[in-house]
Order: C-alpha cells, then structure tokens, then sequence
C-alpha cells in the first residue's frame, strides 16, 4: 500500500480528499487525514455573523460529516514534517510515515505580531471577524454599539479573502442605515495597499461605492502598533488613526509547524510552482489551498480550481507523465455591497477583473463588476454549494481555468 | 501602456509610471527612479533591498510585501521606513522595476 497523508481537513483537505478517493486506485492507496479540530468553518459565512445576518450555528459542521470513508482521519496537532525522512511527527509523537505528502493546513490570523492588539482591549474596543468567536463577539458589540469611528485595519497582505475587509464596511453602512445611526458613524478603512482598489478597471467601475457609501480611506497604512488606551493605530511612518471600534484583520501567517519544519517562507507559506502546486524543494509533497506561496487570493475558491484540475495531474504524476502545467490562479467571488446588492468578479494570475457577463448553468448570466441583487442571491445560495457540491469534491459545472467569454475588453 | 526615457533608455511603463517589463530594468534606472522618488543617492543599504526584491520576483513574479523584504534582506521595517521614507512597499516596486503592490480588485 502506498501512503499519502493529508495535514488539514478544511476547505482544501476536504475537497482533495473527497476528489482523490474517486481518482486513486483505492486498493493501492492508504489516505490519512490530520487535524486538530473537528469542526469544518465555513469561513465564508463570518463576514455575514457581525450583522447578524448569519449566526454561529450557520457557520459550521462536523469535519467528520465531509471525510470519505475510504479515507482515516487523526485528530492531532502537527509537531513537524521531516521531508528528508518522509514522515510527519504529531504532537503526541506518533509517526506518520508517507510516500506523498499534500500540505493544506491553510492560513490563520495571528494578532500576537502586533503590538497592543491583542491585549486589554481584545474583544472590547479591538475586535476581528476573521475567526469564529471574533465574528461572533463582534456581533454583541455591534448590537449594543452607541456609534463612533469604526476603522478597518489590514495589517498586512496577504490575507485570506482580501475582499473581505471591503464588504465588511459596505455591510457596516448598510447596517447602520438599517438602525437608524448611520449619522452617526464614520467608516474608514486603512489599508497597507496604495487604495481600497488597486487594479485600474475596477478602481475606475468601483470607486464610487466607496465615495457614494461615505467610507474613508487611509492608504498605505502599516501599522507598527495599536495603543489600546489611547484608541489609535499609528504607522511606521508616524501616522495616527484614532478609533472607537477597531476591526482589525490581523497579520496572517501559515501554520507553525511549517515554519518549525523549514517548509516556510518568511509567513510560512510554502513555496510551490504556481501552476503544478508541487514544492519547489521535495518532489512528493504538494501544497494545496491557502498554505502555499502562490501569487493568487487566499480563497476557497482558488483552492477548489486548483483542486478540479489537481485531481487528474496528480495521477499522471504518479505514471510518471509530465504533469499539465494548468492552474492559472483562476478565482471568482461574490463581494456583497450591501442593500442586499453584490458584485461577482472572475480573475487569475495576469487578467484583472473586467466589467461583463459570467455565464452560470441555471442561474444564468450574473453581472460582472457590477452590483445586482442576483448576485447577492448568488452569494447566498454559495453556502448550500460549499457544502454540498463542493465538499464531496464533485464539480461545479464551471470550467477551472478562467474564461474570457462574455467579459468586456474594451 | 505607453513607453517613456529613463537614464537613456525606452521602457514600457503603466499610468502610474511603474515599469511593465522587468527585463528592461538597468541600475541606471533605479537610480534615476529613485531620484524621481525623492531618494538622491542609493547606498548599499538601499542596493541590497532592489536586489533582494528583483530575486524575489522572480520566483513569485511579484513585488514582495515588506515582512518579505523585512525578513529576506535582514532590514528592519522601520529601517525599511527610513530608507524609503513614506510607503516604501510601493517605492521599492517601482524603483526596482517591478509591478505596483496590488490587491484582487
């Protein structure tokens, strides 16, 4: 029998797993899982749980629910990989010997980094929709908020889901409007990027969501600390932003054992060829999902893509056939504007997002770059996708590698 | 995309005055884009910065961010800050030859 071990059971491990059971020789193949948690996040519901359009139990399942049978699953913490040796060590030290390896612990948040963000005020004036329970104490103090300046802080990129922090201030004044304090708020948004829009199209398709929704922005912000007490977040460059609620997305790193295990890049992201996904150091380990270098969003979305053609390469691989050097960083992501209105965009590693059409079987063509209600509708139904298409590892009818049919290019 | 003259040489460059093509880049131009940058003379201090990022990019075909220059060229951020003073993410890209600093949209 030969060994592959999986270290992650989130959106990647899930879906990998659940891809190669079908395309392996199972007879052949032993497949073991690890992870430390059993729960499955779905991460994408967290930016709906502040304004309570999602709560808590929206937002999780049993991993054991998604692992295929033919499959083992060890709910451990990893010590370390030794790549040398072709196993993985778990904190308990048992020994997990491997013919290949896929790494797909993803990304988390890290606001230890940074000074004062994580410390008296931690869940009281600082807070962070990047987790479960941030989300959900975020939720309490957006109830029971008086109103005041609400600053979004990204200290650093990458982050997973990078449009996240943009439809949590189009929510944010939604969400005031709704209560009546809107008048009472000041959104601003600092950010480490030269602006809230970077990619020249859809600066120019989009600024005037943030112009018409009032929301500020501080660019090229990299904050050095937080002054809890004081209630400002101050640059390197010496820069002062004061707040009254802080909503900060945290410094993002790959896991701890990747760096213990000179996996790592300087943010433990491991280094892989951006179209093969396999390591530029060990030619039996692959990295899948947020836990890799690639130059793409850190999204489920660009995991699953890669996954979709991940499946078939892999076998060749293991023929011993060149692999197709296919991935090419393809995404598309619903981004809510709120109103109950969202933008769709579809994008890889060298295409922007353009302005267009994006044909969708049975939903049929959903605008891109553009806000509609189909959209927001579209972002919705995601979660029964997730779930149920994508996490049993069977295709969306959409083709991974991105399209330019029905995109605009002039 | 138009082209412009810089330390005698034509480059492709964006709207913004960023370099497209990291190929064209000379040192002859750092040097002239970090005039235009407010920086009038690039010590080895700056040098080993432009290096590290030009090799950086050229594994990941990006301009790195600054905990990548921060940790693979031994320069601390504020550092880094004095160096290229006033976002030194988006000076190093450009002096450098390499695309702005960018987000998914």
């Amino acid at each position: 029998m030969k060994k592959l071990v999986i270290l992650g059971a989130g959106t990647a491990g899930t879906m990998v797993a659940n891809r190669l059971v079908r395309t392996l020789k199972m007879n052949e193949w032993q497949i073991t899982l690890v992870d430390k948690d059993p729960v499955h996040y779905y991460q994408p519901g967290w930016l709906f749980v502040p304004f309570g359009i999602y709560d808590k139990k929206d937002c999780f399942k049993p991993k054991s629910k998604y692992i295929p049978s033919q499959a083992k699953m060890i709910q451990a913490d990893i010590q370390c990989v030794e790549p040398e040796n072709n196993r993985v060590i778990l904190t308990d030290r048992t020994v997990l010997e491997y013919d290949y390896l896929i790494i797909a612990t993803g990304a988390d948040i890290y606001p230890d980094e940074t000074p004062g963000l994580n410390e008296g005020e931690w869940g009281k004036s600082i807070h962070t929709f990047y987790s479960m329970d941030g989300a959900v104490a975020l939720a309490d103090k957006l109830r029971n908020w008086k109103g005041g300046r609400l600053v979004v802080n990204v200290v650093e990129n990458p982050i997973k889901c990078p449009v996240a922090p943009l439809e949590f201030l189009m929510l944010a004044d939604w969400f005031f409007h709704q209560r009546g304090m809107r008048d009472r708020v000041e959104l601003i948004y600092a950010t480490p990027l030269p602006g809230a829009f970077t990619k020249p199209i859809a600066n120019k398709k989009l600024s005037y969501l943030l112009e018409t929704k009032n929301i500020l922005v501080e660019p090229e912000f990299m904050i050095e600390r937080a002054d809890p007490d004081a209630k400002k977040i101050v640059s390197y460059d010496e820069r002062e932003v004061e707040y009254d609620l802080l909503v900060s997305v945290p410094l993002n790193k790959g896991a701890d054992y990747v760096g213990r295990s000179g996996l790592g890049d300087a943010l433990n992201y491991v280094p892989v060829n951006k179209h093969t996904l396999l390591s530029n150091k060990h030619n039996n380990i692959f990295v899948l999902g947020d836990a890799s270098n690639i130059p793409a969003s850190k999204a489920g979305s660009v995991a699953h893509y890669a996954i979709d053609l991940f499946g078939e390469n892999f076998v060749r691989y293991l023929e011993g056939k060149e692999m197709h050097e296919t991935f090419d960083g393809h995404a598309n992501c619903f981004v809510e504007s709120g109103y109950g209105k969202g933008l769709l965009i579809d994008f890889n590693y060298t295409q922007e997002p353009l302005p267009g059409r994006f044909p969708i079987p049975v939903l049929g063509p959903m605008k891109l770059l553009e806000e509609s209600r189909l959209n927001h509708l579209g972002k919705l139904a995601f979660r029964s996708m997730y779930w149920n298409i994508l996490m049993r590892g069977l295709s969306m009818p959409l083709p991974p590698t991105m399209s330019m049919a029905g995109k605009w290019t002039n | 995309m138009s082209t412009r003259m810089i330390a005698g040489k034509t480059v492709q460059v964006n709207e913004e005055g960023f370099m497209t093509n990291p190929a064209e880049w000379t040192k002859e131009i750092a040097e002239e884009l970090a005039k235009e940058e407010g920086i009038d003379c690039l010590t080895d201090a700056h040098w080993k910065v432009i290096e590290f990022s030009r090799e950086s990019a050229k594994d990941s075909g990006k301009a790195p961010t600054l905990r990548t220059i921060t940790t693979g060229a031994g320069v601390s951020t504020k550092e880094l800050f004095m160096l290229f003073p006033k976002g030194p993410a988006k000076k190093v890209a450009r002096i450098a030859g390499l695309g702005k600093p960018e987000g998914c949209v």
